[in-house]
């Protein structure tokens, strides 16, 4: 077993420094590796590049180091629950890039399997399109998309152990999947850190290989965004 | 003039799904199209943010941070439910194996392209996963309201905002008509309940194909 085991948030991020670019995973503020960020705002690095499908709330997820002004460019597929991200974008101050959530997606997925670029109908007679390669397979467009570049890419899951093989919990996989071993140092936190030998390997989702470090977090506020109820009959 | 109200528009659309069709729901009235798909045909629906066999929304007390859909909305998980991450998701959608796709739209030109993510220099919400749907799906249907709120027509000879994707919309539901985008522009199928001819020809923009016939909705 080869341990991917770090004892802190502050060992997991580690080697973390200012104009470096990082994926977050997660969608909305389901699945984010909520204690990365904290740390991130509390080392205050700044002139970051985040790749991330959403941008938080005002005050949760990644809207915590947009207050800070701690991000330069976002690449996100959907920023609509953020009016700092708005605002900030709006006014020129924050440099934002929005590709197809699926593009998106795809792009760190191709990050993680080593395949430097591939081809999406997706976006094709869009502004997604412009300055981008075309080309017609089987009778339609499709554009030439390549996989990120990133430093650092932070995950959260479920349950993981110290060799950093994960399991996840309902919809919370998301971007947290294709996201790990899709950056040049991966770091996983999860809810509970287990010895190994307790997870059964039938069950894994992603294989400790794709994980660089891996620590439990400390706490856990998992906000909802929309609490929707039925109503009881 | 109103016509259908945003539960009306989904129930019309509801009539559109088939027995084993795998659909995905965009966020606004598609989500209520759920709520009026007969009970005797089986049907799953897909959300994009990594669920199949979505159910409906939990009790209160049941809700749970890990399961929402792409709206942030907290849901349950039916019976035989699966769960997989963003790109699984996309291959799902981009592989045409989801069946039907109903989306809101802010504009729809004769032709089936659609606008749907973008005022440009008002309202920046992005795209989400609409181009990737609009892109790929083979069976898309908008349901939206016929006008905005300035009166204006949404079905237009070419769409003055930022494509979401071009020439791909099969069919139209909105407050007033339901109409198929065929070759030569909106081909109106059928008026909504207590709406003329005269009115949704008035409300339209594009080119209008009116049939001798036009049947009244059955709800």
């Amino acid at each position: 077993m080869i341990t991917k085991r770090v004892n802190s948030v502050a060992d997991a991020l580690s080697g973390v420094t200012s104009g470096m670019t990082l994926m977050l995973g997660g969608f909305g503020l389901c699945g984010i590796p909520e204690n990365a960020i904290a740390e991130l705002v509390r080392l205050n690095v700044n002139q970051l590049t985040c790749i991330s499908n959403n941008a938080g709330v005002d005050d949760f997820g990644l809207g915590l180091l947009l207050q800070k002004k701690q991000i330069d460019k976002m690449i996100s597929s959907y920023v609509g629950e953020n009016a700092e991200f708005e605002r900030q974008m709006l006014s020129g101050e924050l440099a934002v890039e929005l590709i197809p959530q699926g593009t998106l997606a795809e792009r760190c997925r191709a990050a993680q399997m080593g395949i430097p670029a591939f081809y999406t109908p997706a976006g094709y007679g869009t502004e997604v399109a412009d300055g981008k390669e075309s080309r017609d397979f089987n009778g339609k467009p499709h554009l030439l998309e390549h996989a990120f570049k990133a430093d650092f890419s932070f995950i959260k899951a479920w349950k993981g152990d110290e060799a950093g093989n994960l399991i996840f919990k309902g919809t919370a996989r998301n971007f947290n999947a294709p996201m790990a071993g899709a950056a040049r140092i991966c770091v996983a936190e999860v809810e509970e850190l287990v010895p190994v030998g307790t997870l059964d390997p039938n069950t894994v989702h992603v294989p400790g290989i794709f994980v660089q470090r891996i620590f439990q977090g400390e706490q856990y506020e998992k906000r909802i965004e929309q609490r929707t109820l039925s109503q009881r009959a | 003039m109103i016509g259908l109200d945003k539960n009306g528009i989904a129930q019309r659309i509801a009539q559109e799904v088939q027995n084993g069709y795998y659909v995905n729901l965009g966020i606004g009235i598609p989500t209520l199209v759920a709520n009026f798909v007969r009970k005797n045909i089986e049907v799953e629906f897909q959300s994009e943010n990594g669920i199949l066999g979505m159910g409906p929304f939990p009790f209160e007390g049941e809700e749970d941070a890990d399961l929402i859909n792409a709206g942030k909305q907290t849901i349950t998980a039916l019976k035989g439910a699966s769960f997989f991450d963003s790109s699984t998701s996309f291959g799902m959608i981009r592989g045409q194996h989801v069946d039907l796709t109903i989306l809101g739209a802010m504009e729809v030109a004769d032709n089936g392209d659609i606008a749907n993510w973008k005022i440009p220099g008002k309202m920046v919400k992005g795209m989400g996963g609409a181009m990737d749907l609009v892109a790929s799906a083979e069976n898309i249907i908008v349901a939206m309201m016929h006008t905005n709120r300035a009166g204006e027509s949404k079905l237009l000879q070419a769409c003055s905002l930022p494509l979401t994707g071009v020439a791909c919309v099969k069919k139209i539901v909105t407050n007033l008509a339901c109409l198929e985008v065929v070759k030569e522009g909106f081909l109106l199928l059928e008026r909504a309940p207590g709406i003329s001819v005269e009115e949704i020809v008035a409300a339209t923009k594009g080119n209008l194909i009116v049939p001798k016939h036009v049947p009244e909705m059955m709800l």
